[in-house]
């Protein structure tokens, strides 16, 4: 999975280009995440604005994004979509994750 | 009114997708709403997935049927394989994983059946004749009368 990646304030907006990350995209998002992450900033906010539809691999290939980052490194998200606000909420992923309502409000609020 | 439709696909990820975008135009077609439309598909993807990984293991990828009853206040899904049986003699509890401590100890996996428990009335689960049917039923908004549910569109 190609994924798009900008530097804004020392802190790394990837953007999933897709708009699925099932089954299916899972381990490809996973692998991808691990390219982009592998070095640069500590502090990651992941933009799933196109994404419309997460399932439960969805889900476990995020964490497991994070995960692989290392401690001290930090992904937040931005820019849920309905269908996978309802995941995260449901399974109280959304206690985990830093959740932004827009990327470039993350970097604002964090550098501002 | 009741309307019923049937689908059919092979069980692999991309059949699946395809399976899930043409229930979820269809639903969308009888005029149900954005957010139910959402909570069937996270069931529907969760329970083919399923199938695709654990009822279909190790085997050439069988054949999905997927039946849909849209009753006045609900919707009943049947899917069928002929894959192998659930393992568990019952169906799983689907309780949500520990979340522990977060950071390294949070689960990657095990949410599956949780959602199918958290967002359906019921679900049944019978074997016969060596085929699987998992049956998932949604309460739905209640129409008023005219024929369109009463959810918005």
């Amino acid at each position: 999975m190609e994924l798009h990646e900008t530097c804004h304030d020392g802190i790394r907006i990837v953007t999933v280009p897709e708009t699925r990350i099932d089954a299916a995209a899972a381990v490809r998002f996973k692998d991808a995440m691990r390219a982009v992450t592998a070095d640069g900033p500590d502090h990651v906010v992941l933009d799933l604005s196109n994404v419309g539809f997460v399932d439960s691999s969805g889900l476990g290939a995020i964490v497991a994004a994070m995960k692989q980052m290392g401690a001290g490194r930090r992904l937040d998200l931005a820019g849920l979509t309905p269908d996978v606000a309802k995941v995260f909420r449901l399974t109280r992923m959304d206690t985990v994750f830093v959740i932004h309502d827009r990327a470039d409000g993350a970097v604002r609020r964090d550098a501002g | 009114m009741t309307t019923e439709f049937s689908l059919n696909a092979t069980a692999r990820e991309m059949s699946v997708r395809a399976l899930l975008a043409d229930t979820r135009a269809r639903l969308r077609a009888h005029g149900l709403a954005e957010a139910m439309c959402g909570t069937v598909e996270i069931v529907l993807a969760e329970a083919l997935n399923n199938i695709v990984e654990h009822a279909y293991a190790g085997t050439e990828a069988g054949e999905i049927g997927l039946h849909a009853v849209l009753g006045p206040g609900t919707l009943t899904f049947t899917l069928s394989d002929q894959g192998a049986p659930l393992a568990a003699r019952d169906l799983p509890a689907g309780c949500l994983p520990d979340l522990g401590t977060g950071g390294e100890a949070l689960p990657e996996g095990g949410f599956g059946w949780f959602l199918i428990r958290s967002l359906t009335r019921e679900v049944r689960y019978h074997r016969a004749d060596g085929a699987n049917r998992l049956s998932l039923r949604f309460d739905l908004p209640v129409p008023d009368g005219t024929g369109r549910p009463t959810a918005p569109l």
